[in-house]
């Protein structure tokens, strides 16, 4: 008898069960109240310090100049008419203007942007491509040295202080041996030693992840069927318990890419690369609050979304997740 | 009082090592911070710009009067390393301390209570970890000024999810338990429950989640500092060190090279220690 | 000719414990035949340790383990792969994990062909959908595209039995097949499989602690208990003739039509299968056994019944 056509691998089905739309739904209605809240705390972040006119005008200021740059600003406001005054551009797209660059924030931002994103992009693939192998090797000689040499790895890169680890990239691979560029962003050399720096915090948990993953699934009554089967050894690795396993690293590999873009302020400013964490430090230090806080914003929004992903992700990678 | 956690009864082999070396870094760690003042070879804040920058006792032209050599302003290295300790243990306990009331209450409280409270206990949480922790201890910092009260403080409020996530969950586990309804039963407040049954079965749990936040305060505190934006000079946090320090590096590596080491080990060994308590303790540390 | 499948003083442990403790078997072609025993006894092992699937820390020996003649002790892990799912194959007693989760059932039926006989996707799909019509699932078409957790547990378990079929094996192993399954589900399962076996003339080794289910397919029974087979007989014979003390307190615990009255109670075998350190001496089941003696300390002799009865008792005929 003929056989209806089907794949091989599992097809993803645009069409979601009821039940994973309502999560979806419910998802993203979270997700806006999160970037509310988020709004309003890095709104009154910014309004921690006091007078923000006295800031922006400089210490040399008199009266007259704090007044003239409170009513430039619109600090002469009450608060509440300047935080809706905020959120009300915000939902435009607009996050004001900033008080150092002169320029619109939302351009600063969308100029820099870039750079965390290449970076966090490099150390998350740097990060993949460590954990996994070592996560299935670990996985697969369970209790050996070789596990323990891999948990040693997660642990190592677990106390490794990013800055620290960084410098010593700078000294050794950058000054003693030649190999890469101490700083700057001119080529994508430039991005490689921030993006073994900015990895090194995701392994540990991409590993563990992936080595418990592995173990579970091996330890599975369907890898018993698969070897019964007489499948390769490969297929039984890389096919059959690697997909399984893979499904929770996925979703957390998205999630720590946000935790990377969040964290990689330090990173750009050991090695200078421009980013929207330099911008932040850098505006931090020059007092220059719409850019502080439509960083904050934009960060927080970005994690929310890469976390929505995840869970995108699990339901593409899981069939079990898309109904009956 | 009935305990849950899984006794998994005694560890062998290296596994058990590692917890023995992490808990003798800690153990050392805890005197030198305690007793900073007392063992300190010199004061770590005399500045003596004849001797600056001279070399630690494993290299050419050292000073045995200042065995891991001294800083660019001639502070002797030794002393500034153990008083940086001092500032580390410090502030990552503190900071644990803080965060830890805030994560337990939150999670015990949405755990036990469930419902509508729980909702906002799991918003609070994602919020919280969509807040960029770095990015925004800069900016209170840099915003108020550095001090270790805020700096603690901060860190403290920025901190607590892990606590949190860890307490929800135990706590929905040990409400389920049978000597927890048998308490209902015998008509016992929520409070007494709380205080009396709950607390108890998940301290194992919470004493792992704080070993691991107190090695993550330290880097932190090391990363703001580095930063200029954590500890205020001239006391001689390990990343203040290293930022002081840093302008030397290319020519004299061992002034970034000690106090990253020192750091390292440090939350090295909280972090084995915290996975040997784990084991022992059988419990989960993981969200 | 070499029967199917010759196990001469199988031995498997884990660590201390001695999970088979010098088993014997023989499977003949075209033979259905049944391993019985409480579980525990080291059923599954025994079944494991013949397609060398044992987990890792199982220790396995042998003075025969034959597969058409073949030393199975001696093959390569590579050449042991090319039999399993093709020559020999294998179904569980987990019909509900054995599947696996992530890939569509057509997926995983076309690996096994597409590996063993180098087939072609198409050619592969079709015998999937054959073998799915075959052991009685309608829309073979439509189910090939699904993933198990939409199938349920006894349309899992088909779907298994027709993977093993994928390569026309010449062994089946079937572990408990219908143990988690319901018990209607169970019988057309049985059914399903014993005509296969008639059908296809597989050579078939049926794990159960049933003895109903053994009175129905099985040719020939062997007994297990406390990892050692304590008595083999062909089934008609068993059944007429037990002669192990185990196996009659087996069979006093099932009700047959006919032969047990009504309200008269079911026996029951007391006590537990013992644990087997190493070191032990004579017959495990003394301990349990009405008729045991001093003597049963010591190390016991098989004997025959007749050509094809033998038994591990040293009470005599
Ligand atoms: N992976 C394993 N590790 C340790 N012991 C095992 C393992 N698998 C089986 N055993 C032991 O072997 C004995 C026989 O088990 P098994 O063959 O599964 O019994 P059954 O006859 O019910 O199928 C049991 O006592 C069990 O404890
Ligand atoms: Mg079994």
């Amino acid at each position: 008898m003929g056989a209806a056509r089907f794949s091989r691998a599992p097809r993803f089905r645009t069409k979601l069960a009821p039940a994973m739309l309502q999560f979806f739904a419910r998802r993203l209605i979270v997700a806006i109240l999160v970037a509310a809240t988020v709004m309003v705390l890095a709104f009154a972040l910014t309004r921690l310090s006091g007078d923000l006119a006295i800031s922006i005008a400089g210490p040399n200021a008199t009266q007259a100049d704090v007044e003239i740059v409170r009513k430039a600003y619109g600090l002469d406001k009450p608060l509440s008419v300047q935080f809706f005054d905020w959120v009300g551009r915000a939902a435009t797209g607009d996050l004001g203007d900033s008080y150092f660059f002169k320029k619109r924030v939302a351009d600063l931002i969308a100029e820099r942007m870039p750079v965390t994103f290449t970076l966090g992009l490099t150390g998350l693939v740097i990060a993949l491509v460590v954990s996994l192998p070592l996560g299935i090797l670990a996985a697969v000689r369970e209790n050996t040295s070789l596990d323990r040499g891999v948990q040693l790895v997660a642990l190592i890169g677990q106390a490794m202080p990013s800055f620290w680890l960084g410098l010593l990239l700078m000294i050794t691979l950058g000054l003693q041996l030649g190999w890469l560029p101490i700083s700057g962003t001119g080529s994508w050399q430039h991005y490689v030693m921030p993006g073994i720096v900015l990895a090194f915090s995701a392994i540990p948990a991409l590993t563990r992840l992936t080595r418990a993953g592995m173990i579970q699934a091996l330890g599975s009554d369907y890898i018993r069927t698969a070897r019964a089967k007489g499948l390769s050894r490969a297929a039984i690795l890389l096919k059959h318990a690697l997909r399984n396993a893979a499904i929770p690293v996925v979703a957390i590999a998205a999630v720590q890419l946000g935790f990377m873009l969040g964290g990689s302020i330090v990173i750009e400013q050991v090695f200078a690369l421009h980013g929207v964490g330099f911008l932040a430090w850098e505006s931090i230090g020059k007092n220059d609050f719409p850019v502080v806080q439509a960083v904050v914003l934009v960060l927080a929004v970005i994690y929310v979304a890469l976390t929505m992903l995840a869970d995108l992700m699990n339901a593409v990678l899981d069939p079990r997740l898309r109904g009956p | 009082m009935s305990t849950v956690s899984v006794i998994t009864g005694p560890r062998r082999g290296w596994r058990s090592a590692g917890t023995w070396i992490g808990a003798a870094i800690v153990g050392v760690a805890t005197v030198c911070a305690i007793f900073a003042p007392l063992i300190v070879p010199h004061d770590p804040f005399t500045q003596d710009l004849s001797k600056r920058l001279l070399p630690p006792f494993w290299m050419a032209g050292t000073n045995p009067d200042h065995l891991l050599g001294t800083d660019q302003l001639g502070r002797d290295y030794l002393s500034r390393l153990i008083w940086g300790c001092r500032i580390s243990m410090l502030i990552g306990i503190t900071v644990t301390i803080v965060s830890g009331l805030i994560g337990i209450t939150l999670g015990v409280l949405g755990g036990f209570l469930g419902g509508r409270v729980d909702d906002a206990v799991l918003f609070a949480i994602t919020t919280r970890l969509s807040i960029p922790v770095v990015l925004v201890a800069l900016a209170v910092v840099g915003l108020l000024g550095s001090s270790m009260a805020l700096l603690v403080l901060t860190l403290g409020l920025l901190l607590w999810d892990r606590f949190a996530v860890v307490a929800r969950s135990t706590t929905m586990q040990v409400r389920n338990l049978d000597f927890v309804a048998a308490a209902w039963c015998a008509g016992c407040s929520r409070a007494r429950i709380l205080l009396g049954e709950v607390l108890p079965n998940i301290a194992s749990h919470l004493v792992v989640v704080a070993t691991l936040e107190i090695a993550l305060a330290i880097l932190l505190e090391a990363a703001l500092s580095f930063l200029g934006l954590g500890v205020p000079p001239p006391l001689p946090s390990w990343g203040l060190m290293i930022a002081e320090a840093k302008d030397y590096m290319f020519f004299s590596p061992w002034v970034i090279v000690i106090p990253g080491v020192a750091l390292f080990v440090l939350v090295l060994g909280i972090n084995l220690l915290g996975d040997g308590l784990r084991d022992l303790f059988g419990a989960r540390s993981d969200p | 000719m070499s029967a199917l499948l010759e196990v001469e003083q199988l031995e498997v442990s884990f660590g201390r414990t001695g999970a088979v403790r010098g088993a014997a078997l023989t499977v003949e072609r075209g033979e259905t035949h049944c391993l019985v025993g409480e579980s525990g006894c080291g059923k599954s092992v025994t079944a494991l340790a013949v397609m060398n699937l044992l987990a890792r820390g199982a220790r396995r020996s042998a003075r025969r383990l034959a597969f058409e003649g073949q030393d199975l002790t001696r093959l390569s892990d590579q050449g042991m792969a090319h039999l399993r799912g093709n020559a020999m194959a294998m179904i569980f007693q987990e019909p509900m994990t054995s599947l696996n989760p992530a890939y569509t059932v057509g997926s995983q039926m076309t690996e096994v062909l597409r590996r063993h006989k180098k087939a072609s996707q198409r050619a592969a799909t079709d015998r999937a959908a054959d073998l799915l019509a075959r052991v009685g699932i309608t829309a073979p078409g439509l189910r090939l595209g699904q993933f198990p957790h939409q199938l349920s547990g006894g349309l899992r378990q088909r779907v298994m039995i027709a993977m093993a079929l994928m390569c026309d094996p010449k062994l089946l192993i079937a572990d408990e097949p219908t143990t988690a399954l319901d018990v209607t589900v169970q019988a057309q399962i049985l059914r399903l499989l014993a005509s296969l076996q008639r059908d296809l003339g597989l050579g078939m080794l049926l794990i159960t602690h049933d003895l109903g289910i053994v009175a129905r397919v099985a040719h020939r029974v062997s007994v297990m208990y406390a990892g050692e087979v304590v008595e083999s007989a062909p089934t008609t014979e068993l059944f007429a003739n037990p002669r192990h003390p185990y196996t009659q307190g087996l069979l006093r615990c099932v009700p047959v039509p006919g032969r047990i009255k009504r309200d008269q109670p079911l026996g029951s075998i007391p006590g537990t299968v013992p644990r087997i350190e190493p070191g032990f001496q004579g017959c495990a089941f003394r301990e349990r056994c009405d008729f045991a003696d001093a003597t049963c300390a010591k190390t016991i002799p098989r004997h025959a019944a007749t050509a094809d009865h033998d038994f591990l008792c040293r009470l005599p005929a």
